[in-house]
């Protein structure tokens, strides 16, 4: 008993105080920003890189919805293109996450969009159900991270439950693997109305990567409302939680 | 059959033209692989079906541990021929005849279990479907079947675990997987654009972004004839050594998590944290992913952030060694992980089980030894060796090597520090060896991963092939639960934290 104390004293406290405005690494890949005076030449030469067709080759815009984060754009455009550590990147519009250039304004949800029942009934408690269909692990793994000692997510009362009967939406993770469609379609079934669905990471926002492969089958995403969408590869939990409370319009 | 009957390759070296690898028929292929497995040093780290010029061949990579050789040969299959299952004589092979028979229709007589790997979307006979899995089931009164899965109550990936179980002890567990299919082998050569390769291979498994990414970046690197310098190799060495203490300490906490332990819980989360933080400061990425190219660095480590990873050890150290002694002293613990799904020394060599889940039971595969790579070329690696098999020893196993982690890293940035220099930029415009086949091997903290490729006349790559550890170890899980109560089965699982992405493809 004696020894547990001691390690816990040693512990200290680990929970970020204030997830708002916690300082993750200058290197953290978030919110990009692209200059406004990016010639086209540059703009080509980004798109061309991009692996995930995330750069627009006319407009130079950046689809955070597509983009896998690897910053190979910003380090062939120094000066142009630049990742910032702005980790509040989720949106509850698809188009939102379309960063142009010139456009430097963090990213806010359109509180317009935001289903009346989804405050009214989940502000003070939301309970998730996880669905992995064909995401890497990554993803999953900060979720999971999102309700440890650090992030505590449990503090607004958001967390996971073990059954979609519990729960008043579902998170899913990965590009939608044809051989896990029925089970995603199944839980969401499970799930008891009036619910909503989180897109956690790039891939299952868009299919990321994995966009084109024939073993996906992405129809449940594109039949049904999303209501917030978390970028990343992974998503971090500091993007996943913030884009959770700001959906709740918990100050 | 004249002249060779394999040609030997060496892990992270050059590779071999196509026409070196012995062409056998079935008669000496099925003997080469038998009389190699017969070696307790041996074992088959890879055999895949792959079409070479609209041929169907088999390829089969025997790993010699004891001179760090892999013995590679082939055998090319007649249209519509059956052939003879080597699995019942050498059960290791189950799973690659499995996988052959199901993406090319080969016929394995004798086989005993040829059921589906994973129902890839290519796969030979589309009337299988996952619906219908044929399930082993008995047909008694006195006995129960539990099904689990696909999508499982915890934040975790999906697989279907079905139980059969007398009262609450199983008796048999049958693990079917394929759910997280992606199409990924496939990927590698659709894409023909390196950048797109290198975020491809990040994906196989996100918690082991690192070992994939290097397994990648190696088996390029041996077919573009690229030599990196020795400080990236260091580098590469330590981003490894980083990922697998993050993923012990973590599997440490989810493993206390299961027993109700909440102070080895929530201190060892903490710890994670603070090892994936150290990695994001490095690459800005928690799980490493971006820090591994082919040919170079974009994150070449500084001095700065060698001093941090320096100041992690040491607070790790001393932190995860005070929580993990409470962990192993406390009886609540011990009576939950002590005799707890034993996996014996003779099931561990019968199935070919690798990684730690072959360390646990006294099998002392570790890649990083036995075909090293990188910098552990140079640095050898004794590695962690238990004998119980059981839940306890696989925690313990953790609990070392993540400490022998700590000590490699320290290690590392000493001899780093004296050979630092500028690291070059990613290679994305190489040009790869045709005609080639070439190999790649990397203990990941799952165990051993393998890549390979074959390239056309023109360097093109035609083949693409990856294997996580997982392949091997998921019967070991299936065998660890029998004869145990229900209740165990997280636990046990826990303890092998297998990856379902990576075994799905």
């Amino acid at each position: 008993m004696l020894k547990e104390i001691k390690s816990l004293a040693h512990h200290g406290k680990q929970f970020v105080p204030d997830l708002r405005t916690q300082s993750v690494s200058p290197l953290f890949r978030g919110r990009p920003s692209i200059a406004g005076d990016i010639i086209a030449h540059d703009i080509k030469a980004a798109a061309a890189i991009c692996p995930s067709g995330a750069i627009d080759s006319n407009t130079g815009s950046i689809d955070l919805g597509r983009c896998v984060f690897c910053r190979e754009c910003e380090f062939l455009n120094p000066g142009k293109i630049k990742f910032t550590n702005d980790y509040r990147i989720a949106s509850n519009t698809r188009n939102a996450l379309i960063i142009k250039p010139g456009d430097n304004n963090p990213l806010r949800l359109d509180k317009t969009a935001i289903r009346k029942e989804v405050r009214r009934l989940f502000k003070g408690s939301l309970k998730l159900r996880q669905v992995s269909a064909a995401g890497d692990n990554s993803c999953e793994m900060e979720l999971g991270a999102s309700g440890n000692v650090n992030f505590d997510m449990g503090r607004y009362g958001i967390e996971f439950v073990a059954s979609p009967r519990h729960a008043d939406g579902i998170v899913i993770t990965g590009p939608v693997s044809e051989n896990m469609a029925r089970a995603l379609e199944l839980t969401w079934e499970a799930v008891p109305e009036p619910k909503i669905i989180i897109l956690a990471g790039t891939d299952a926002i868009s299919g990321g990567i994995f966009g084109e492969s024939p073993a996906l089958d992405r129809r449940f995403i594109a039949t049904h409302h999303i209501d917030l969408y978390v970028p990343g590869n992974p998503a971090h939990p500091l993007t996943f939680i913030n884009g959770v409370i700001d959906m709740l319009g918990i100050k | 059959m004249n002249g060779k009957t394999y040609t030997a390759l060496k892990n992270n070296s050059s590779p071999a033209g196509l026409k070196e690898i012995p062409m056998l028929d079935y008669e000496t292929f099925s003997e080469r692989i038998t009389g190699s497995l017969k070696d307790e040093a041996r074992h088959c780290t890879a055999y895949y079906g792959a079409m070479i010029s609209g041929k169907l061949t088999l390829i089969c990579c025997i790993a010699d541990d004891r001179n760090s050789t892999i013995e590679v040969f082939a055998y090319e299959v007649a249209e519509g021929a059956g052939l003879r299952s080597l699995t019942p004589g050498f059960p290791q092979l189950h799973i690659f005849e499995r996988e052959i028979h199901e993406n090319f229709g080969v016929k394995f007589e004798g086989h005993p279990w040829l059921k589906s790997v994973r129902y890839p979307h290519n796969r030979a006979d589309n009337r299988q479907i996952m619906d219908n899995y044929p399930f082993y089931s008995i047909d008694s009164e006195e006995l129960h079947e539990v099904g689990v899965g696909p999508v499982h109550a915890g934040v975790i990936e999906p697989g279907h675990f079905r139980f059969i179980c007398n009262g609450e002890k199983v008796l048999h567990l049958e693990i079917h997987l394929g759910y997280q299919h992606r199409g990924i082998e496939d990927l590698f050569i659709s894409k023909n654009n390196a950048l797109q390769r290198c975020i491809l291979s990040e994906s196989i498994a996100g918690d082991t972004a690192v070992g994939h990414a290097l397994a990648h970046s190696q088996l390029i690197e041996s077919l573009a004839g690229i030599e990196v310098c020795e400080a990236l190799q260091i580098e590469r060495c330590i981003a490894l050594e980083l990922e697998r203490l993050a993923i012990h300490i973590g599997d440490t906490a989810a493993l206390c998590g299961d027993v109700a332990y909440q102070p080895g819980q929530v201190v060892c989360e903490a710890l994670r944290t603070k090892v994936i933080n150290t990695t994001q400061l490095w690459c800005g990425n928690r799980f490493g992913k971006g820090l591994v190219r082919p040919g170079g660095s974009n994150y070449q480590l500084s001095r700065a952030v060698a001093e941090e990873i320096l100041k992690l050890t040491d607070d790790i150290e001393k932190r995860f060694g005070e929580i993990t002694n409470s962990i192993y002293s406390s009886p609540s613990v011990l009576g939950r992980f002590d005799e707890i799904g034993t996996v014996t020394h003779s099931q561990g060599l019968t199935i070919g089980t690798v990684g730690p889940s072959a360390r646990m039971c006294g099998i002392p595969r570790d890649i990083r030894k036995t075909h090293p790579f990188q910098y552990f070329r140079n640095y050898p690696v004794e590695p962690v060796v238990l004998e119980a098999g059981d839940v306890l020893a696989r925690g313990m196993l953790r609990n070392l090597e993540a400490k022998e982690s700590m000590r490699i890293i320290r290690e590392l940035i000493a001899i780093w520090s004296d050979k630092e220099q500028p690291v070059t930029k990613p290679v994305y415009d190489y040009r790869l060896k045709p005609d080639s086949f070439s190999l790649s091997l990397v203990e990941g903290w799952r165990g051993e991963i393998f890549h390979s490729a074959i390239t056309d006349s023109l360097g093109k790559i035609v083949h693409y092939k990856i294997k996580d550890p997982s392949m091997h170890n998921w019967m070991a899980l299936a065998l660890a639960v029998r004869n145990q109560e229900i209740s165990d089965f997280p636990v046990c699982n826990k303890s092998f934290s297998l990856s379902y992405c990576g075994y799905d493809l």
